[in-house]
């Protein structure tokens, strides 16, 4: 096997040394009624050459928005990655790196790790972040647990205009936290702050609120959040990093804890995963933080160096009294995007916002002149995704353009009964892409 | 190279310079104002500015202050340091897999779900269960799912005030941290002298308040809990469900199958038994492994098969509910698919012979310099004791753990689990050479002798590293875990 070094000399060699004669000898242990006899009924093996061509066909067996133009969004989007990143990830000193436990031989990762929090405490306007969670999704469900610890209250209000890919998350992790969810419903596409503010009580923990939301438009937060505040509920955002490029940060509107989903930061969309969890908060929040945190310290020598810390609140100590059970989190995409924003800096971020604000409008504008088209949400403002009402069935309309090479929005029904598609329009869309989408749905 | 230190991201680059042109606008431009009310619009964006060679440059050399298993030997016990195979990250940068979008129709992503419905299979018959779910994202996060399966089914035959997860004192600590985010109250249960579960112990705590057992199996002193069907009877007789923690699978793949032991149901660490990179500390996956009885409960969406081809199957009426905004970590499941097409059927079993041959070389090797904490065969690690070298010399675990770094080595595990003092456990894994073992074994009997002879100079290890020793204790108590440019700089909280 080409993985493994050692050759049957080699194993006979090391027999030797222990004595033994065969290497089944070395499962002595397990009683022998329970060691499998024969294969796994698994595929048999390919050599590489094999392997790759194999592996290549089942790619082709995919439609991936290098093909076609995508415009799906929807929480996972279709941005620019620049061959920095790949350049950085692909080098093996940090993708077959272990965890930093050993800080005097992991600086590199350790140090990437200070920067990614530091840029995202800044892109959100909050104080700390954590070095990352599993996804947004998750990320958001922590910050609901955290809340209520934090505030010994058992009810989070979530706006109905949250996705509910987060949602469901959420719904799994507070019904084995004692978290109760309670949503409050809008129209026009956002959530009043009236409504929420009718909505709380003193048992609220927090006020959930996702920007720019589920339909792509944006919530008056801070309107929301001085409601929560005023009734002692913390107020949590979770956000959309690139649209960070453009619009005001929830740390600005007095936001305590900060979520999101980080893959337009320069990762892949892989088919929904592996994602990258955001997590920021307020300092005097800090100790209650779940997640790896990096810190800055010194060396013996007096060095600037980082290392992993505050971990009293991590499970390998604290056990059934960590914050959080997290271990394994998403330390190389995090890697990614500290280059991604390195990259794009301050004027390729806001170029990318302001890129994708300008080419969704100028399709919302080009898609709702067309007869059985219109806006869902005509009055709110939106970012980069915008939900079109639509007179043929979604599905149809979305047959017809795969058929001629675009996929298109997501199909959506919204709780007052429209149907429709939320389309995505990303700085990748050319003109072309748009004015092509445009066309084929005249024509349909 | 490493004289001094490498400046931060924020410390490079200057206004105007950019490592990235954007197309100009195609679209005619419509005044912001128009767009986004003007309350919305960020003042500032406080992102550095450099170009396209100080990027690269700054994370080239952040990667030279790195050390992995690509750059050297990498002996963590437990966390199963092998080698990446290439062809799994070639395979992972096509455009087919990397750039489809999770929300798809069906027929525009066959490839990705085949890739994941024969993982569900394979990954079943090696657990030697059911069904599987790829959803969780981590070995934690699959121990949460696999404790909701466990609390949904005992709900479901109206035992839903079972409330108590049983954990041995010597399991990872995510064990008990995972029973807590789902709601149980845990018990510890103790080890015995032969770092086995103490079994009467366990009788003695079950009860109809256990909801079920967890048990990491090789163990986590890399023994095989040779008691476990007695075990898994026992919690089965009790009422309640076992859980198999497949952290070491790379001791038992092709060997033996949890399911056949007792289990109910498992986690598997892709990123451990089945190599996809750690990369730093993640991403990970943790598929679920389950028996018929808890398959209702797994979380949609599953990936199937039907005469129309491949589909996800979000329509589970029983199931605990989504603990992942999509559908897993699937491009860490396609690395490990390759992994596994490589050895198939025939090859499988060549990981866990070696894998369990190395430990067993590297404990015979340095048992006379060091005490192994237990006397027999090991399994993929075997676990050694500095009780010894700390009452004698003063040399402790984590003063030879350091003084490896020297030697271009990563340390083992060191203080896990807690119930060896002084432990530093050794999991060579079968991607390493006789010769990178002897070379191990030839540093430990130095620094063996060091701690005899130089103790100094073990206890001021590492001096070869970019960075000595660290002030951990300052890092807690006075965190600083942000840059703030010098004119905004607050005095620490």
């Amino acid at each position: 096997m080409a993985y493994i070094p050692n050759t049957d000399s080699d194993r006979g060699e090391m027999l030797a040394a222990l004595g033994l004669n065969s290497l089944d000898e070395l499962f002595s242990q397990i009683p022998k009624d329970l060691q499998l006899k024969g294969e796994l009924n698994i595929p048999s093996r390919l050599d590489q050459m094999s392997l790759a061509r194999h592996m290549g066909a089942l790619a082709r067996k995919n439609i991936s928005a290098e093909d076609h133009p995508c415009f799906l969004g929807a929480g996972i989007y279709h941005h620019y990655v620049p061959p920095t990143v790949g350049a950085i990830i692909g080098r093996s000193e940090f993708y077959t790196a272990y965890t930093p436990y050993q800080p005097e031989m992991s600086q590199g990762m350790l140090q990437t790790i200070y920067e990614f929090q530091t840029l995202i405490a800044e892109l959100t306007g909050m104080d700390v972040a954590n070095a990352s969670m599993y996804d947004g999704a998750t990320a958001l469900a922590e910050a609901a647990i955290m809340a209520k610890d934090l505030t010994s209250r058992s009810v989070v209000l979530i706006l109905g205009t949250v996705s509910k890919h987060y949602t469901d998350v959420l719904q799994t992790y507070a019904e084995h936290s004692g978290v109760e969810v309670v949503t409050v419903s809008g129209d026009g596409g956002v959530v009043s702050s009236s409504s929420v503010e009718a909505a709380i009580t003193p048992n609220t923990a927090a006020v959930i609120v996702q920007q720019p939301n589920f339909y792509g438009n944006l919530e008056d937060i801070e309107e929301i959040f001085s409601a929560a505040h005023a009734a002692g509920a913390l107020a949590i955002a979770s956000v959309d990093p690139v649209s960070l490029g453009l619009l005001t940060p929830p740390g600005h509107y007095g936001a305590d804890i900060v979520v999101g989903e980080g893959q337009g930061l320069g990762c892949p969309m892989g088919f929904g995963g592996p994602m990258l969890g955001l997590f920021a908060c307020r300092t005097e929040f800090m100790r209650r933080l779940p997640g790896r945190i990096v810190g800055e310290t010194k060396d013996g020598d007096g060095k600037r160096a980082y290392v992993m810390t505050l971990r009293t609140r991590e499970q390998d100590i604290r056990r059934e009294r960590a914050t959080i059970n997290i271990f394994t989190n998403e330390a190389l995409y995090a890697l990614a995007a500290t280059v991604y924003l390195a990259t794009m800096g301050r004027q390729g971020l806001a170029g990318v916002a302001e890129l994708s604000l300008q080419k969704a409008h100028y399709a919302a504008e080009q898609i709702t002149a067309i007869p059985g088209f219109e806006l869902m949400y005509p009055g709110a403002p939106f970012f980069k995704e915008f939900a079109v009402r639509t007179a043929a069935s979604p599905e149809k309309i979305n047959e017809a353009l795969l058929d001629n090479g675009i996929i298109g929005g997501l199909p959506i029904s919204t709780p007052d009964g429209d149907q429709g598609l939320l389309f995505c329009v990303t700085e990748q869309r050319t003109r072309q892409d748009i004015d092509r989408l445009v066309e084929l749905l005249w024509a349909l | 190279m490493f004289e001094s230190n490498e400046p931060l991201l924020f410390e490079i680059g200057a206004s105007g310079r950019r490592a990235v042109e954007l197309p100009t606008i195609d679209v005619p431009v419509k005044p912001l104002e128009s767009l986004i009310p003007k309350k919305h619009v960020r003042g500032s964006l406080p992102l550095p500015e450099l170009s396209e060679p100080e990027v690269i440059r700054h994370y080239t050399r952040l990667s030279q202050r790195n050390f992995s298993i690509d750059s050297g030997f990498y002996p963590l016990g437990s966390c199963t340091m092998k080698y990446n195979p290439k062809i799994n990250e070639d395979v992972a940068r096509l455009s087919g897999f990397g750039r489809i979008h999770p929300l798809q129709p069906a027929k525009t992503v066959q490839g990705a779900l085949e890739v994941m419905f024969t993982m569900q299979n394979i990954l079943t018959e090696v657990a030697g269960m059911d069904e599987t779910s790829l959803q969780p994202a981590a070995g934690a996060h699959g121990e949460l799912l696999g404790l909701m399966l466990i609390q949904a089914y005992q709900k479901s035959i109206g035992q839903g005030h079972r409330d108590t997860i049983l954990v041995p004192e010597a399991a990872h600590g995510t064990n008990p941290a995972s029973a807590a985010r789902c709601g149980f109250k845990t018990k510890s249960i103790r080890s015995d002298a032969r770092g086995r579960v103490d079994i009467e112990h366990l009788k003695s705590l079950l009860g109809d308040h256990v909801a079920g057992f967890m048990l990491t199996n090789p163990n986590t002193v890399g023994l095989f809990e040779d008691n476990v069907a007695e075990i898994c009877e026992l919690i089965h007789a009790a009422g309640g469900q076992v859980y198999c923690d497949g952290a070491n699978m790379n001791a038992l793949v092709g060997r033996a199958r949890p399911g056949d032991m007792g289990f109910d149901v498992m986690h598997f660490n892709l990123h451990k038994t089945f190599s996809s990179p750690h990369g730093g500390g993640g991403p990970g996956s943790g598929p679920v492994s389950v028996k018929s009885h808890l398959a209702p409960f797994l979380p949609a969406p599953m990936a199937i098969k039907t005469e129309a081809g491949y589909e996800l199957q979000f329509d589970r009426p029983g199931a605990v509910g989504k603990i992942h905004g999509y559908y897993g970590s699937f491009m860490c499941i396609l690395r490990s698919y390759v992994f596994i097409m490589y050895y198939g059927s025939e090859g499988l079993k060549t990981i866990s012979e070696n894998a369990v041959l190395n430990a067993n070389y590297i404990r015979v090797k340095l048992q006379d310099e060091y005490d192994v904490a237990f006397d027999e065969l090991c399994m993929h690690e075997c676990i050694f004791t500095l009780k010894r070298q700390a009452k004698e010399y003063g040399i402790k675990a984590i003063d030879v753990a350091k003084r490896l770094m020297d030697f271009g080595i990563h340390p083992p595990t060191m203080y896990f689990p807690l119930i060896v003092p002084e432990a530093l456990m050794v999991e060579p894994t079968e991607t390493e050479s006789i010769q990178t073992l002897n070379r191990f074994v030839q540093v430990m009997k130095q620094i063996a002798d060091e701690a005899k002879n130089n103790p100094d100079l073990v206890r001021s290890a590492p001096t070869a590293t970019p960075v000595r020793k660290l002030d951990e204790a300052t890092a807690a108590r006075q965190p600083c875990l942000c840059w703030t440019a010098p004119s905004d700089a607050v005095t620490a909280a």
